[in-house]
């Protein structure tokens, strides 16, 4: 099958605002500071836009964004579902787009008020219609006081050390990782606050076996891209960050954030079903990714995404992490503005902004050479993945 | 029971909405005492709230004031033990609407959802009060435990600047208790938290009214025979709508499990056992682990239901562990 949507288009321009625990302002302002930065990075005007995309659980309004940032018509725009899940599918509907002729330069963008609004990890994230379907689906749960991400992620943790004999300290691994990272980035939460694994095994536990250290800050904040076709990103002056391959994933298995159903819960099958596409579409391996910008709102989860996309075998990310090689310096520095764990929790696009900057050379903490990253948006909902490629 | 039709009784009540009633005034300030006792009663260990030291260094707060948990927010001007408000309260009744609905023969309530926004914290010394306004009535909605009303009361908490310091919505669904089964209990007190309550719509119902009738009901497609959990209306292996229910003998293993330590919601005790449980029968389902020291939990551990009433409108399968040696001795 011959993939039109494979280098078709590139990431032009990126842009964000400040990432703090009260921006002060509406999710409206946030997206559309987010979206003019990204179009001065782009060197391009609002009327240049012609498609959006965002994820469905953004507040802001296509139309609304339009407008303020000096926009004239759309031909396309798309939303997707499942909250950190929908990191990639805005950039595979964007290329998509374009590949096929329907626009030419697309904005992608996520704002959220996530801290100081709305708080995921309070239990309390939910409307009561008994027709949506998120409600339906926690209702299985919630009478339980089962009812926050940090817990639903912990039963998979949990059967990742019970059948890989992994243990805290190798979640713990990741996180240091993440927060090394974070430390020399200016515009992370952490900077300059790295932790010991000492301090991660003295961290309170939040559910077991997550503690603290373990899980990502609820943020404020936003991020934005602009996509367009290859032939005007020939005309723009940064180094374009080219869509190698990108795919959306669900599997019969999944569900939202409680996938528990299905033959195993150690591995993240949403991913397994789709790596190999990525690389094929991509033309691309394992060994040919420099940099991954992996999902990572809580570091469990960090260690099936490396055996799903084939950095190391089936239970041996954890030796993987524990040898270094996801740390700055590593043979696959996974996060270096330091993920979610230590930058922000801005649905994963914090970390797609930060695979541009790798592929353009421009990271605070730049790894050499970086030809390709791979991405992945949120695990244990529907998901995707893509590659970015040096243009 | 008065058989005024929907249209009539939303008439009648709906001028009653929107009315902000209050204020309902603290009996005292915030005290480091009365967070003293929350905290150690939850054993919320936050050192931001009492740990003066901690305060000086890591945040922004005055390091001699202790801070309130967000989750205490509706203590301060809470009612007294005795049912009386602070000084200076108003005395209009805050559910009239919900009384009109009781006259119509709407008797049941039931707290659907409490969602709580948290603007500032709470410092020892600032002085709380809330007004309160029913901000919503649904049309009449049929439910699996009935016809009724969806009431949405928003409760503003307030400091003495009448700032405000948080915000609840809180909804209940009142509703038309269709035949009392015997030892039937009374409806819940407004304003106390329960535990949310599932949606019974068309393909959840059974399972929740399995559990009221004392089974915990296992769907099975009536073509193929496969077992299957949670409930949806299509068979996955053969296609097929047509379904029935098995019993479940409630035994099995536990898969994996999670404590839960923080955050401490309401109505929950804490730390919160959870266990995915492999069922003899060949599904899994979650639910609590009740009786077993946190660290006595095992992954293949045996575990048993005991169908247990939560709440006054709940029944749940709780799991406790086959092997009673690693029960906890009370
Ligand atoms: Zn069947």
């Amino acid at each position: 099958m011959s993939h039109t949507l494979s280098r078709k288009a590139a990431i032009v321009g990126i842009g964000a605002t400040e990432f703090s625990k009260d921006s002060g302002r509406s999710e409206m302002q946030l997206a559309c500071e987010a979206v003019k930065a990204a179009l001065d990075d782009a060197g391009l005007n609002g009327s240049a836009i012609d498609g959006m995309a965002s994820f469905s659980m953004d507040n802001n309004w296509e139309n609304e964004i339009l407008r303020q940032v000096g926009g004239k018509a759309l031909k396309f725009f798309s939303r997707t579902e499942f909250g950190g899940g929908a990191a990639c599918g805005p950039f595979v509907h964007a290329a998509t787009a374009i590949a096929s002729g329907l626009c030419e330069t697309v904005v992608i963008y996520r704002a959220l008020n996530e801290r100081s609004g709305l708080r995921f990890g309070s239990g309390q994230m939910m409307n009561n219609s008994p027709l949506d379907p998120n409600i339906i689906n926690f209702s299985h749960y919630f009478p339980y006081g089962f009812m926050t991400p940090a817990a639903w992620i912990a039963f998979s943790a949990r059967r990742y050390m019970h059948e890989y004999g992994a243990t805290s300290e190798d979640f713990g691994r990741v996180a240091v990782a993440m927060r090394d990272f974070a430390a020399t980035n200016p515009n992370a939460f952490f900077y300059e606050r790295p932790i010991t694994l000492e301090e991660h095994q003295a961290s309170r536990m939040i559910a077991d076996p997550l503690r603290l250290y373990d899980c990502c800050q609820e943020s404020d904040g936003a991020v934005a891209f602009v996509v367009t076709s290859m032939e005007r990103a020939k005309d723009l002056a940064n180094t374009p960050a080219v869509i190698a391959s990108a795919r959306q994933s669900i599997v019969k298995e999944s569900r939202m954030m409680t996938p528990f159903y299905g033959e195993t819960l150690s591995g993240i099958p949403e991913f397994d079903a789709c790596a190999g596409e990525v690389y094929a579409m991509a033309g691309l391996s394992p060994n040919d990714i420099n940099v991954a910008c992996l999902y990572d709102h809580f570091s469990p989860w960090v260690l099936p995404q490396l055996e799903a996309f084939g950095f190391c075998d089936r239970g041996e990310a954890k030796d993987f992490v524990k040898d270094g090689h996801i740390n700055r310096g590593g043979k696959l520095p996974v996060n270096p503005h330091g993920g979610q764990l230590g930058e922000a929790y801005i649905h994963g696009m914090n970390g797609i902004a930060e695979a541009v900057r790798q592929i353009r050379g421009t990271s605070v903490n730049q790894v050499e050479n970086v030809d390709h990253v791979l991405i992945t948006a949120g695990a244990g909902v529907p998901t995707g993945a893509a590659i970015l490629e040096r243009g | 029971m008065s058989d005024s039709s929907a249209a009539d009784i939303l008439n009648k009540i709906k001028p009653l909405m929107h009315k902000r009633v209050g204020p309902y005034n603290s009996w005292n300030p915030v005290s480091r005492t009365q967070i003293w006792q929350w905290c150690s009663a939850m054993g919320d260990h936050n050192p931001l709230y009492l740990d003066d030291q901690y305060r000086a260094e890591h945040s922004e707060f005055a390091a001699d004031k202790a801070v309130a948990p967000p989750a205490m927010m509706q203590m301060w001007s809470m009612r007294d033990v005795n049912g009386h408000d602070g000084p200076g309260s108003t005395t209009d009744n805050l559910f009239e609407i919900l009384d009109a609905l009781e006259q119509e023969g709407y008797a049941g309530i039931m707290a659907v959802s409490y969602d709580q926004t948290f603007h500032r914290y709470l410092e020892e010394g600032d002085r709380a009060h809330h007004y309160s306004t029913i901000i919503n009535v649904s049309d009449l909605k049929t439910t699996g435990i009935g016809k009724g009303f969806f009431v949405t009361q928003l409760a503003e908490f307030m400091d003495q600047n009448d700032e405000l310091f948080a915000e609840a919505r809180i909804t209940y669904f009142k509703y038309q208790v269709p035949k009392k089964p015997a030892g039937a209990s009374k409806p819940s007190a407004p304003g106390k938290i329960n535990r949310i309550h599932p949606v019974e719509n068309h393909d959840h119902a059974h399972f929740w009214q399995g559990l009221r009738d004392g089974k915990l009901l296992i769907q099975k497609c009536d073509d193929c025979g496969e077992l299957r959990h949670p409930p949806q209306p299509m068979c996955e292996h053969c296609q097929s709508l047509r379904w029935s229910t098995i019993e479940s003998k409630g035994k099995g293993t536990v898969y994996t499990y999670t404590v839960m330590h923080y955050p401490e919601i309401p109505p929950f005790d804490y730390p919160n056992a959870i266990v995915l449980v492999d069922l003899e029968e060949g599904v899994r389902i979650v639910s609590q682990l009740i009786g077993t020291k946190p660290d006595d939990i095992k992954v293949g551990m045996s575990v048993e239901m005991k169908l247990t009433e939560v709440q006054e409108d709940m029944t749940l399968p709780l799991f406790h562990a086959a092997d009673p040696s690693t029960t906890e001795k009370p």
